[in-house]
């Protein structure tokens, strides 16, 4: 099986490294990544504890599949508590750290407490140090990366590293692996940074084992050519496809959510990005797989070397990841930009400085809300006028947030507590404070289910409801939908893959996979039921930091002021709605609390 | 029919599949570390280029080796090794300019490309044929192809 059957435990304030044993009763419970790191949380720490405090505890968490060869195999995920959310914070990346971290022989990374000075974590084979990172602290993600490859001569080492936003704090401040991946969302990276942990460095070399090796072969290469028929779309236009869909559709979040609709949309969508300029530049250069990949939806772009943003700084005239949808949505419609070199050059700040670009799209977005509104003035903005449609405001404000100088230090609280701090807390697009993704909660009822009961606040990825809220825009039949791949996400998060192989796999597919791969018998039914199980234990870590049904809400401006175009024109997110009745199929009271008979149910209890 | 590995870095997508393959062929699991297959990636990801043993016809590391353990699979043209004669002195990774023979510290032997006995399974895993098996002599045809496509664009137009 392909566990490797430890744990690595590495206590920041002693200075100590300890592996134990992998707890495996836990992990035939929550499937292995997302739902086991939430259950080895939930045992290792108090929820009300200060997410940026000594007593936060960070785990890396790899999944039963991670580092095998089915497709998409090299996911990880960072659980903790987040510092942007006060609730769960749940991130995971590719690249190829996860499946790396793996073949050191570890399952889990558990960092606990806080070090005295920086540090970086290292693990060479069988040999494992923690080292000083003050040559480091203060640099880049990718100037760290580097810099530590080059210390101990291995340019093999696959690296996890923090900016220095992560290292200020910055509420959204994400953790970087392979210079542009990231556990990107609910500031894990500021939690890494509290524990003054710089980066994680593993070259492993103990191989990955499963269970029935012939028939794993065969079925993952049965479902990789059912990935090939179906996923073609990704490699070409990856995930900006997104954008003209959205578009058509009204559910476009521009100007802060204020419109629906983009003028500029087709400025910075998929085939912007394919297309070739009268200067013959073209910003996409290819396409990028992550470990283990058959897909391959990752961007590599380049910047017209001519636009303002890098004319005089060389150091950015190279290729790098380049804009997804949640980016491309950040950088352009919800700012109003449809500059594409500058939401490429945004994209390239957020990688180097270490920070997620959707939390700081929406909070630049609220901050030009409150600018135009005569609220903050450019004597508050270091003289930058941060007008909806300014290039130039986002990428100065990209640059001065991630390095943490002038007005970036309020864009760094995020949208909630910057729009509190001005006296304007309805701007604030949020859920439990972490920022909207790229679709509209009016013109999508069920996705604005999804944000309001998402654990770790706002999230587009931990719901499908997609397929449902496209085909009836009325809050109708959207509970059970939204609660079911709450569910089923839960349980695909937990596996080591990757959601975008979800065009063409279903439960049976991972089942499949799982069971040629893991001890005991994995059906379909197990994998929904597990996800309800790491669905409900997220919550109760919610519920038990102080969260309430309260928090299950969104932001005045989606339950009242109508859509002003598009297909859903007229319409208002109704939460009021749905709500109870996801609450009840979930098994929850009205107070959304789990039942002592959902908690039996469920082997919570 | 001498056949070798042909490599096309520009449709390498980086995804590592051969790694895998390769290692589970040759140690029974996945273990990229092993693997006589490696992707190596340069500007961010822009290029990503696979590389692995050529099978030269006069090969250095058979030469270099001082107790006969590299031997010629004459059906394929793979150079061999042979676990019984090697004693890990390491001289063959000396002699390789391509650094694709590798001296494994678990085993105490080295490691190299065997083309898996004619059927490569690097060649099987590749989702994007960036690693093809074709006849020795017309490795370069591919490409020649291509250019002379270009070639053709620019008279008819």
């Amino acid at each position: 099986m392909s566990w490797q059957g430890r744990v690595l435990r590495v206590n920041l304030t002693r200075g100590d490294i300890t592996p134990e044993p992998l707890n495996m009763e836990w992990a035939n419970d929550y499937i292995g990544e997302r739902g086991l790191g939430t259950k080895y949380l939930w045992e290792n720490m108090d929820p009300k504890v200060d997410a940026m405090s000594p007593d936060n505890v960070l785990i890396f968490a790899t999944g039963p599949l991670t580092g095998t060869n089915a497709s998409t195999s090299g996911r990880y995920a960072v659980l903790t508590k987040g510092p942007l959310t006060g609730a769960i914070a749940c991130s995971n990346s590719g690249g190829k750290f996860g499946a790396e971290l793996k073949y050191a022989g570890y399952d889990l990374l558990i960092v606990e407490g806080s070090s005295e000075k920086p540090v970086y974590l290292l693990i060479e084979g069988d040999e494992i140090s923690l080292q000083s990172a003050e040559k480091i602290w203060g640099k880049t993600v990718w100037e760290a990366d580097e810099w530590i490859k080059k210390q101990h001569h291995n340019p093999m080492l696959k690296i996890a590293t923090i900016g220095v936003a992560g290292e200020r704090g910055v509420r959204y401040a994400a953790i970087v692996n392979d210079l542009h991946r990231a556990a990107g969302r609910s500031g894990v990276g500021a939690v890494m940074g509290s524990k003054n942990l710089k980066a994680v460095a593993v070259r492993g070399s103990h191989g990955v084992q499963v269970k029935d090796p012939k028939r794993f072969m065969q079925v993952t290469n049965e479902m990789k050519n059912l990935l090939a028929q179906d996923a073609g779309g990704l490699a070409k236009y990856g995930t900006n496809a997104m954008m003209d869909t959205m578009q058509e559709f009204g559910a476009l979040p521009t100007r802060n959510f204020q419109e629906v609709q983009f003028s500029g949309y087709d400025k910075v969508d998929a085939r912007a990005m394919l297309k070739t300029d009268e200067t013959g530049h073209r910003n996409l250069i290819t396409n990028k797989a992550c470990f283990g990949c058959t897909i391959a939806c990752g961007r590599i772009a380049h910047i017209r070397k001519d636009h303002f943003t890098i004319q005089n700084r060389k150091e950015y005239w190279h290729a790098s990841g380049g804009l997804e949808y949640e980016t491309a949505f950040a950088f352009g419609p919800v700012i109003g930009v449809d500059d594409i070199d500058a939401c490429t050059f945004a994209g390239y700040l957020m990688n180097e400085h270490g920070m997620d670009p959707i939390s700081f799209g929406v909070t630049l977005a609220a901050a030009m809300e409150l600018f135009e509104m005569g609220v903050i003035t450019t004597d508050d903005t270091d003289g930058v006028p941060l007008n909806f449609g300014s290039a130039e405001a986002l990428t100065v404000m990209s640059e001065k947030t991630g390095k943490q100088e002038g007005f970036g230090q309020v864009l760094g609280l995020g949208s909630r507590l910057m729009c509190q701090k001005y006296g304007h807390p309805e701007l604030s697009m949020t859920v439990k404070g972490q920022e909207f993704a790229g679709y509209d909660s009016r013109a999508l009822q069920g996705m604005g289910l999804g944000y309001a009961t998402g654990n770790r606040g706002a999230c587009h990825l931990k719901h499908d409801t997609f397929e449902v809220d496209m085909d009836d825009q009325s809050g109708e039949g959207k509970a059970e939908p939204c609660k079911t791949s709450q569910d089923w996400t839960a349980a695909v998060d937990s596996s080591g893959l990757c959601v975008f192989t979800l065009g063409a796999w279903g439960a049976p597919e991972f089942a499949a996979q799982l069971d040629a791969d893991c001890e005991g018998e994995w059906t379909p039914e197990r994998l929904l039921e597990s996800g309800e199980r790491i669905w409900n234990l997220e919550r109760l870590f919610n519920l038990a930091a102080g969260l309430t049904c309260a928090d299950d809400t969104l932001p005045e401006r989606l339950l009242k002021d109508p859509v002003p175009s598009g297909t859903a024109k007229g319409r208002v997110n109704e939460l009021g709605k749905m709500l109870p009745e996801y609450y009840s199929l979930r098994g929850w009271s009205e107070q959304g609390e789990p039942t002592p008979r959902t908690l039996t149910r469920l082997g919570l209890g | 029919m001498h056949r070798s590995l042909h490599i096309e870095p520009s449709l390498c997508t980086g995804c590592l599949q051969c790694e895998l393959a390769c290692s589970f062929e040759h140690e029974g699991e996945f273990i990229p570390v092993r693997s006589r297959i490696r992707v190596f990636e340069f500007e961010h990801g822009k290029i990503s280029v696979p590389y692995t043993c050529t099978q030269c016809v006069e090969a250095w590391c058979q030469k270099a080796c001082p107790t006969g353990a590299i031997f010629v699979d004459s059906d394929l043209g793979a150079k061999l090794v042979s676990a019984q004669a090697c004693v890990g002195c390491k001289a063959c990774t000396t002699a390789c300019p391509f650094g694709t023979i590798e001296f494994n510290p678990f085993s105490g032997k080295v490691d190299k490309c065997d083309l898996c006995h004619g059927d490569p399974q690097c060649v099987a895993a590749c989702p994007t044929d960036a690693i093809t098996y074709l006849d020795a002599g017309a490795t370069g045809v591919g490409r020649m192809q291509a250019s002379a496509e270009q070639n053709a664009k620019g008279v008819s137009s």
